[in-house]
């Protein structure tokens, strides 16, 4: 990389704060997708100065500069495609202010998920998103990719809880968006960075809602020897207005797996179970769990079980959450979709999926929020081989394809990065993508900011195009 | 303001035929904004004609207004240019509902009381309880980004709408988000368009979440003679209960209900004794099973004692009528605030404050105290959530009035900005409305907003002038 650049930067950050060699950007080039790129060095800025100097400095020497949190991202939002700085927000992680009166806390944006929620649990509070990975993954992550999780069924996606923001501009101009009481005036440009998926700005602080934790959690696990009755269950359960906190669907190939490595105690011989949490006030709790079980059994589930204590809860998620940890234990690569489909269309999707398997040659696995037709289809594969890997993404293009036929999206919750760009067609048309395109210009002119992101690449625009970097793959590692 | 030409006027009539088309002086009348009458109104029936119209307007420099029922056109700075009255009420089809997904998608001419018809008819409906209710279009109360007391629970529309289709200034027909219920494909542009009157693009379809109907309701009142309404609701926001509506509202609002103009919006009677007409009133109501209703009963009971209140009610079975009628005559008048107050006086002039919850207290004071101290009638609600309306109530609308008016408002809103508040003034009279400042100081953000105006509408030919800072 530019000398003058890399003694810029050691100078604003401190030599310790700048890496260049290598074999420390090694690990910079992956996060939890399948993608790689490898960055020309990786920096950790400690204030929001100091990153508007950077992206000062990025624009003096025209090089890219893509912001990260802590890299468990699925579709390549947080990889320095083009190269350049990839700026990580690991060393700003303060919570810089926690109001329970008025149920707001602000943080800056290497504050890890649950660190937030454990935080405030005293209080009787907690921040509600919380995606698998919410032991790891920040808050400034969640900002820029709008991450759901298993209880956003009930509570909301990030940007339900994200009331305001401190920005770092392409310009290296900082700037305060949104506010701490509700109805800021104006457009709501809080709801656009929010899942802009770090096109438009830096995130320096953020201005988040704290809920309340629910007086009584009940956690059930539904079992059912055919996956229709599951999914039949799932779309009954959307139909008849109950809505619980979460609504999990594991199959049994992902039962398998989890069990193997966690020992949750989850069914290994049936062919699905729904993993679901009611909560609220006790009274209304007794009732919701009720009201769920008498469904399930309707649907010929096999078997309800509630979870007696919160060990045996705790139990239960742990192997929800660890899932795809499990499955990387499987197959040395596996490629996870994100698709989303109107609730009543559940069952005749899980079907194709199988067939899609099928004629592919895959068992595809499906771990996923059932309650918000949130699909996870897992595809495993052998990445060394590239036929297979070819395979593997045409199967997930497949499925994908009847996800947005269905009525549905391409990404509930992973978002577009550098996995889906070239599948942003099935969803707009090419004047729809160039106003977004038009939206982050405004702000991102040159692409400074997380370059070739989103948006497909100009040549390969209004078809889809062969995949980026495929000859890359057999790199791939899971973590 | 500019007159289009005759040429340019009858090209217009051709794109939307003669039915859907007015240059009548009088119809017209009824499109005027801030005083200001366009030179054509133009009822397109498909997304098709809004696209030529828009395209049309771009090119001869004409400035267009979209509107539906326009209960809420007044909202905003007068136009610095207005020639087209865009008028939607023709597209008003519900094009998808699937209860089983809880999903909807609906033209911005549907009206929002025969959407929520027909949401009833499946045990759903839209948690989109908003002022002019009766007669408002779901487009409008979205792009006017007017909310209401069911927004406790719900939220707002930023939290329920799913994704929307619109034409952008340029006439591209554009639209993001989706039908389902998470997404996070592109950017969420809709957001942008929510609260936007209309100067951003035109919306042409809107993709909604529904919600199950509540199916029992309770609902109680709490009178306060001092500050123990806010201190009742700071215990309500730290107690396990999840209250679907809550106010605090102010006895002068109780006086305002009463009369005859809030019985032309609600023609049930108020339950006896339900608002306080000496004192604060904290309105509260829950819904769920008739277990979790005894629950917050008793818990509200025992925080009306602890928070000093003078009255407890349950606004139940009185007159012998049943108690969703009782229930609903109390909702009804506090969703309807806004238009009472505007039909109860010339001048009415509504101050909307959004502040921390902590600060709900100080502020309906500060409103108080610089009403009386300027004997301007008065009178206010707060949503628990931090949302205050302030209504003055002059009893004319010439010079006279607005210096006290002035007055008053400047010294809450001096108030409000201390404590890290907004305030701005969507409903004030036309002539009134830059002595008053209505959209506030300009907001270190506003740089950004016009960014964001400029790619939607680089032209500036849709609602020019009437967004904060005069976008």
């Amino acid at each position: 990389m530019d000398a003058q650049l890399l003694a810029e930067l050691q100078k604003l950050l401190g030599a310790e704060n700048v890496l260049h060699k290598p074999e420390d950007l090694l690990l910079y080039e992956y996060d939890g997708s399948v993608e790689v790129a490898r960055p020309d060095c990786v920096v950790f800025p400690q204030n929001a100065d100091q990153v508007a100097a950077l992206v000062a400095l990025a624009n003096r020497f025209n090089t890219p500069l893509v912001g990260r949190g802590a890299g468990t991202g699925l579709s390549g939002g947080a990889l320095a495609r083009t190269g350049g700085i990839l700026t990580v927000f690991s060393l700003m992680n303060r919570i810089l202010q926690v109001d329970a009166e008025n149920q707001r806390a602000v943080v800056q944006p290497g504050v890890v998920n649950s660190d937030l929620s454990a935080a405030v649990a005293h209080l009787g509070l907690h921040f509600a998103p919380d995606p698998s990975s919410q032991k790891a993954c920040t808050i400034g992550g969640n900002v820029s990719e709008n991450s759901g999780g298993p209880h956003t069924l009930a509570y909301g996606v990030t940007t339900n809880h994200v009331l305001g923001m401190q920005v770092v501009l392409p310009t290296g101009e900082m700037v305060r968006i949104g506010s701490s009481a509700v109805d800021a005036p104006g457009y709501d440009l809080t709801g656009l960075f929010v899942g802009s998926e770090g096109t438009l700005g830096l995130v320096t602080e953020i201005t988040v809602k704290l809920t309340r934790l629910p007086e009584e959690t009940k956690t059930l696990l539904a079992i059912f020897d055919r996956v229709e009755d599951c999914t039949e269950t799932v779309a009954d359960i959307t139909a008849r207005g109950i809505t619980p906190a979460a609504c999990e669907m594991l199959d049994g190939w992902s039962l398998r797996a989890i069990e193997a490595y966690i020992h949750a105690g989850y069914p290994t011989d049936s062919a699905a179970v729904l993993l679901i949490d009611v909560d609220g006030l006790r009274e209304a709790a007794a009732v919701q769990s009720e009201q769920v079980a008498d469904v399930c059994r309707a649907h010929h589930a096999r078997e309800v079980r509630a979870a007696r204590d919160s060990r045996e809860r705790d139990l239960l998620w742990k192997g929800r959450k660890n899932a795809f940890a499990a499955v990387g234990r499987l197959s040395p690569s596996y490629y996870v979709q994100d698709g989303v489909i109107p609730r009543t269309k559940l069952p005749a999707t899980l079907r194709r999926i199988e067939e899609i398997g099928k004629k592919y040659g895959f068992e595809i696995g499906n771990i996923f929020h059932a309650g918000d037709g949130n699909l996870h289809p897992i595809v495993p594969f052998d990445a060394r081989d590239k036929e297979q890997f070819r395979r593997a993404v045409a199967a997930s293009d497949e499925i994908i394809e009847y996800c947005v036929a269905a009525g549905g999206t391409i990404t509930g919750e992973h978002g577009v990065g550098m996995e889906k760009d070239r599948l942003m067609p099935l969803m707009f048309t090419e004047a729809e993508l160039e106003l977004m395109k038009r939206v982050r210009n405004a702000f991102n002119p040159i692409g400074l900011l997380n370059p070739e992101k989103i948006f497909p690449s100009a040549k390969g625009c209004g078809e889809i195009r062969p995949r980026p970097r495929a000859q890359k793959q057999s790199e791939v590692s899971v973590a | 303001m500019s007159t289009p030409a005759a040429g340019a006027v009858s090209r217009l009539e051709a794109l939307v035929g003669r039915s859907a088309f007015s240059a009548d002086p009088e119809k017209l009348g009824d499109y005027a904004v801030d005083g200001i009458t366009p030179s054509v109104a133009v009822q397109p029936s498909s997304t098709e004609e809004i696209v030529e119209i828009v395209k049309f307007a771009a090119a001869e420099k004409l400035a267009i207004l979209s509107c539906g029922a326009r209960t809420k056109i007044g909202i905003g700075l007068p136009p610095r240019q207005y020639d087209v009255a865009l008028d939607l009420t023709r597209l008003n089809k519900i094009v998808a509902y699937d209860p089983g997904d809880l999903t909807l998608s609906v033209e911005p001419g549907v009206l929002l009381c025969k959407l929520q018809q027909h949401l009833n008819q499946h045990g759903q409906f839209l948690p989109h309880g908003v002022p002019f209710m009766t007669r408002a279009t779901i487009g409008g109360t979205i792009a006017s980004g007017v909310e209401g007391p069911l927004r406790q629970m719900y939220g707002t529309p930023r939290d329920f709408v799913l994704g929307m289709e619109f034409v952008t200034g340029d006439g591209v027909a554009g639209k993001s988000g989706g039908r389902v219920v998470k997404n996070v494909t592109g950017y969420d542009l809709h957001k942008l368009l929510i609260g936007s009157l209309g100067t951003l693009a035109v919306i042409t379809k809107i993709n909604l979440r529904t919600f199950p109907a509540p199916q029992s309701l309770r609902a109680f009142s709490l009178h306060f003679a001092n500050a123990g309404a806010a201190a009742c609701r700071d215990a309500v926001a730290t107690s396990a209960l999840k209250p679907m509506t809550m106010e605090i509202v102010s006895h002068t609002a109780a006086e305002l209900f009463a009369h005859a103009h809030a019985f032309r919006r609600e023609p049930h009677t108020l339950p006896e004794g339900a608002l306080s007409t000496t004192a604060w009133t904290l309105v509260i109501s829950f819904s769920g099973s008739e277990a979790m209703l005894d629950r917050s009963e008793n818990e509200m009971r025992k925080m009306a004692e602890s928070a000093g209140a003078e009255r407890f009610t349950r606004i139940g079975n009185v007159d012998g009528k049943p108690e969703p009628v009782n229930i609903a005559a109390c909702y009804v008048r506090l969703r309807e605030f806004i238009p009472i107050a505007l039909a109860s006086s010339p001048g009415c002039t509504i101050l909307k404050i959004s502040v921390l919850p902590e600060h709900i207290e100080h502020v309906l004071a500060c409103a108080k105290h610089a009403a009386e101290d300027h004997s301007m009638p008065w009178a206010a609600i707060a949503r628990g959530i931090g949302v205050i309306y302030v209504a003055l109530l002059p009893a004319a609308r010439d010079e006279k009035p607005l210096h006290c008016v002035s007055a008053t408002l400047n010294r809450i809103r001096e108030d409000c900005a201390r404590l890290g508040g907004h305030s701005t003034i969507p409903w004030c009279p036309s002539e009134w409305k830059s002595a008053l400042d209505i959209w506030g100081p300009d907001r270190p953000d506003l740089p950004l907003m016009r960014k964001v105006k400029n790619v939607f509408d680089p032209r500036g030919i849709l609602a020019p002038g009437r967004f904060m800072g005069g976008i």
